[in-house]
């Protein structure tokens, strides 16, 4: 079932990850947290971006154990741990953050 | 026990699904914590090859992806020398692998290691499993 951004319908797949990563702007996440109950901070904005970033240097959405201690390395220990990651996206950083930034489902996610 | 595994890659990146359907299994499997290789021989080698450019076939340039393989604790990658050579390569041809030893402040090390032909077979023979693609 497609969302509405912005006046545009945009395709996701069953799941809710866009079909086209090429559609994605700013707004789809605020679209799609709404839909979740999840009110976007500037902390959830510094994952989503960090994960477009990954996303664009590597070409994958990276595994949440992969995504923690890069997290860790780049904006430090007390943001690159499970509790403050979970926190932020109960339904997991790995599938919701990145549904968010509009990237795959995470490689190796079931 | 982790068992240690093997994905030998011998096949050039695209035409076939083989080299990116080797990767996504390496990357899903780094996630079980086991002890990973990865081995690249014959047309093998190309996969690492710098500088790829599929605009002009439509498939998605993969090779980024190698540069991730750090991050998930995949640092032991063996080129066989002999098939770099009779392809007119040399390892400057290839991609930088690097990984981050985090017991050592995060120094960075190189993950690829050049072998011959006959090392390659003694590596192989150490492992568990191993799976060719």
């Amino acid at each position: 079932m497609p969302i509405d951004v912005n006046g545009k319908s945009l395709e996701v797949d069953e799941e809710g990850y866009l079909s086209n990563l090429n559609e994605w702007e700013p707004a789809v996440a605020e679209v799609m947290a709404k839909a979740e109950d999840l009110e976007l901070t500037d902390d959830h904005w510094e994952i989503i971006n960090f994960l477009r970033e990954y996303y664009e240097e590597y070409q994958i959405a990276p595994a949440v154990r992969v995504l923690t201690k890069a997290v860790g390395k780049k904006l430090g220990k007390e943001k690159g741990n499970s509790k403050y990651l979970y926190e932020l996206f109960p339904y997991g950083p790995g599938k919701q953050a990145c549904k968010y930034a509009g990237l795959p489902k995470p490689t190796g996610c079931v | 026990m982790s068992k240690k595994f093997m994905y030998l890659n011998r096949k050039a990146p695209y035409g076939t699904v083989y080299a990116l359907e080797s990767l996504e299994v390496v990357l899903i499997g780094a996630a079980f914590e086991q002890d990973v290789s990865l081995a690249f021989i014959g047309d093998g080698v190309y996969q690492l090859t710098k500088g790829q450019n599929t605009d002009g076939i439509g498939m998605k340039n993969f090779s980024p992806t190698y540069s991730a393989l750090g991050d998930y604790d995949v640092n032991k990658i063996y080129v066989e020398k002999e098939s770099l050579e009779e392809r007119g390569l040399t390892l400057d041809d290839l991609q930088h692998l690097v990984w981050e030893d985090e017991d050592e402040d995060w120094a960075e090390k190189d993950s690829i290691r050049l072998v011959s032909r006959a090392e390659l077979a003694d590596v192989l023979d150490d492992q568990d499993v191993v799976l060719s693609f």
